[in-house]
């Protein structure tokens, strides 16, 4: 049977200084397994975006992580006010992030584009007043 | 060119402790974090006025060499304490990213 390592993370609503913290850990361990940067870079970043959208538009969300031989599976669930227009959302400098968020750095307009850029599979399920959960996955070639 | 050398030679303030060994093999500016972080590469020195803990998560993610903060841009105490922790190297100039990148490009 394939070996599958699987990891959870929660993240927490408005706190800036915990983002980074499940992309990171998840960082580690795929370098201790020896999968290549590059992987690990477009998982990173992936990640990295999605926490910040959770922690910038959602209150927060939960992260689950699956690795196998064959990838990395990824899926970020939040309960935020959902996504309205997933296509004006997916477009690159598009952004409702307020301006506080915008001197902090964020806000370009870049998150969802580079998630889908960094990833081999990427899908969304939004509703509005529901929430946004993110599935992804980077494949090891 | 180690991270070291580099703050001696543009007489940079050293914010954070500096990785002796570290090597720097280029250059980027940017204050946009979803930019860098898509951009920046391993080994560059990142050149920008975000002085925050997001800035340290990228530094960390892009593996940068050192993370200069131009025009005297201040470091918060919270990146401060979390750059340390995480072992990224925060520098500091008076002067501006263009006339950085310019001294950076004759050194490297």
């Amino acid at each position: 049977m394939e070996d599958v390592i699987k990891l959870h993370y929660v993240v927490p609503g408005d706190d800036f200084t915990r983002a980074g913290a499940a992309s990171g850990d998840v960082k580690r361990t795929l370098k201790q397994l020896g999968i290549s940067p590059a992987v690990i870079r477009n998982v990173s970043i992936a990640m990295y975006e999605g926490e910040i959208n959770m922690v910038i538009h959602a209150g927060g969300g939960e992260i689950d992580v699956e690795i196998t031989e064959n990838g990395i599976k990824m899926a970020l669930a939040d309960k935020g006010p959902g996504i309205a227009n997933v296509e004006l959302a997916m477009k690159e400098g598009y952004s409702t992030a307020p301006d506080n968020i915008r001197n902090l750095g964020f806000g370009a307009g870049m998150g969802l584009p580079n998630i889908k850029k960094y990833t081999d599979d990427f899908r969304i399920e939004t509703a509005v007043g529901v929430g946004t959960t993110l599935f992804l996955n980077v494949n090891i070639q | 060119m180690t991270v070291k050398e580099l703050a001696q030679r543009l007489q940079l303030k050293i914010l954070t402790e500096i990785d002796e060994d570290k090597e720097v093999t280029g250059c980027y500016s940017g204050d946009l974090l979803s930019w860098v972080m898509s951009k920046a590469k391993m080994g560059d020195v990142w050149l920008t006025v975000m002085g925050n803990v997001n800035a340290v998560a990228v530094a960390v993610l892009t593996e940068c060499a050192c993370i200069v903060l131009t025009e005297n841009a201040a470091l918060d105490e919270q990146a401060k304490q979390k750059a340390e922790l995480q072992g990224v190297t925060f520098l500091q100039s008076d002067r501006n990213a263009y006339e950085l990148s310019v001294e950076i490009a004759k050194l490297i």
